[in-house]
C-alpha cells in the first residue's frame, strides 16, 4: 500500500511540472488562468493522498478551502478578464 | 480485497490527473485544453476521495469526500464556463482546424453584444412571410 502511494504522489508531481510548464508559457492570459485551475485541482489530489499516508482526516478540510479558493480566482480572473477594461456601466 | 480497490481507485486517479496535465501541455487551444483538464481532473479528483473514503470508513470522512467530490463537480464545470466565455470575448485564437464557431455571426466584438441568432432569424422568416401579422402584434 505504501508503494502505491508514493507511486500515486510521483505522478501528480509529474502532472504539477507538465501543467507548471503550460503555465509559464502559455501563450494567452486565459490558458494561464486554465493551467492554475488544474494545478489547484492536482493539490486537492495531492492532499487526499498525504491524508491517506499521514492518517490525519483533518487534511481534508485544507481540500475543501483550496477547492473553493480556486472556484473563486477562476472566476475572479474571467471577470477580470470580460470586464477589465473601461467601466461603461 | 478492500486495499486492493483503494490502491486502484488511488491509481485511476492519479492517472486521469496526469492525462489532465498531458493534455493542457499537448492540446494545441485554449477550448481543446479546457476539454481536457476540467473533465480529467474532476473524475481525478473524485477517483481520488473515493479512494480516501474507502481508507477511513468513518462517516465523517465520507460526509467530507462527498462535499469535495460535489464541490468539485459543481464548480468546475461553471469555472470553465466563465473562463472560456472570457477568453473568446478577449480573443484567443482558435485552433487551424476549428470546423465550426457558432458564436462568430452572434457575437459583435465592438460593441460586445451577444444576441441570439435563433430569435432574429425566427422574427426574420416571420417579418419575409407575413408583414401583416407583425403590424398587428405591434397594435396589440
Amino acid at each position: 500500500m505504501q508503494i502505491l502511494i508514493h507511486l500515486s504522489f510521483a505522478i501528480l508531481a509529474l502532472s504539477m511540472v507538465l501543467c507548471l510548464a503550460r503555465l509559464v508559457m502559455g501563450p494567452s492570459l486565459p490558458d494561464r488562468v486554465v493551467a492554475l485551475e488544474l494545478l489547484s485541482m492536482i493539490i486537492v489530489g495531492i492532499i487526499g493522498v498525504h491524508t491517506l499516508q499521514s492518517d490525519e482526516t483533518s487534511f481534508l478540510d485544507v481540500a475543501i478551502v483550496v477547492a473553493l479558493m480556486s472556484f473563486l480566482a477562476t472566476v475572479g480572473f474571467a471577470r477580470f478578464l470580460e470586464r477589465g477594461g473601461r467601466r461603461d456601466d | 480485497m478492500i486495499e486492493l480497490l483503494q490502491g486502484f481507485l488511488l491509481l485511476a486517479g492519479s492517472f486521469f490527473m496526469l492525462i489532465a496535465a498531458l493534455g493542457i501541455v499537448r492540446l494545441p487551444d485554449l477550448l481543446t485544453r479546457m476539454h481536457a483538464s476540467t473533465k480529467g481532473a474532476s473524475l481525478g479528483v473524485m477517483l481520488l476521495m473515493a479512494g480516501v473514503a474507502l481508507h477511513f470508513l468513518e462517516e465523517v470522512v465520507f460526509a467530507r469526500t462527498i462535499a469535495i467530490t460535489f464541490f468539485v463537480l459543481m464548480t468546475a464545470p461553471v469555472a470553465a464556463h466563465a473562463i472560456g466565455r472570457a477568453g473568446y470575448f478577449v480573443g484567443i485564437e482558435l485552433w487551424k482546424g476549428t470546423v465550426k464557431d457558432e458564436l462568430r455571426p452572434n457575437y459583435n466584438p465592438l460593441s460586445h453584444r451577444l444576441h441570439s441568432g435563433l430569435k432574429k432569424t425566427a422574427r426574420g422568416q416571420e417579418a419575409g412571410k407575413s408583414h401583416a401579422h407583425d403590424s398587428h402584434k405591434g397594435e396589440d
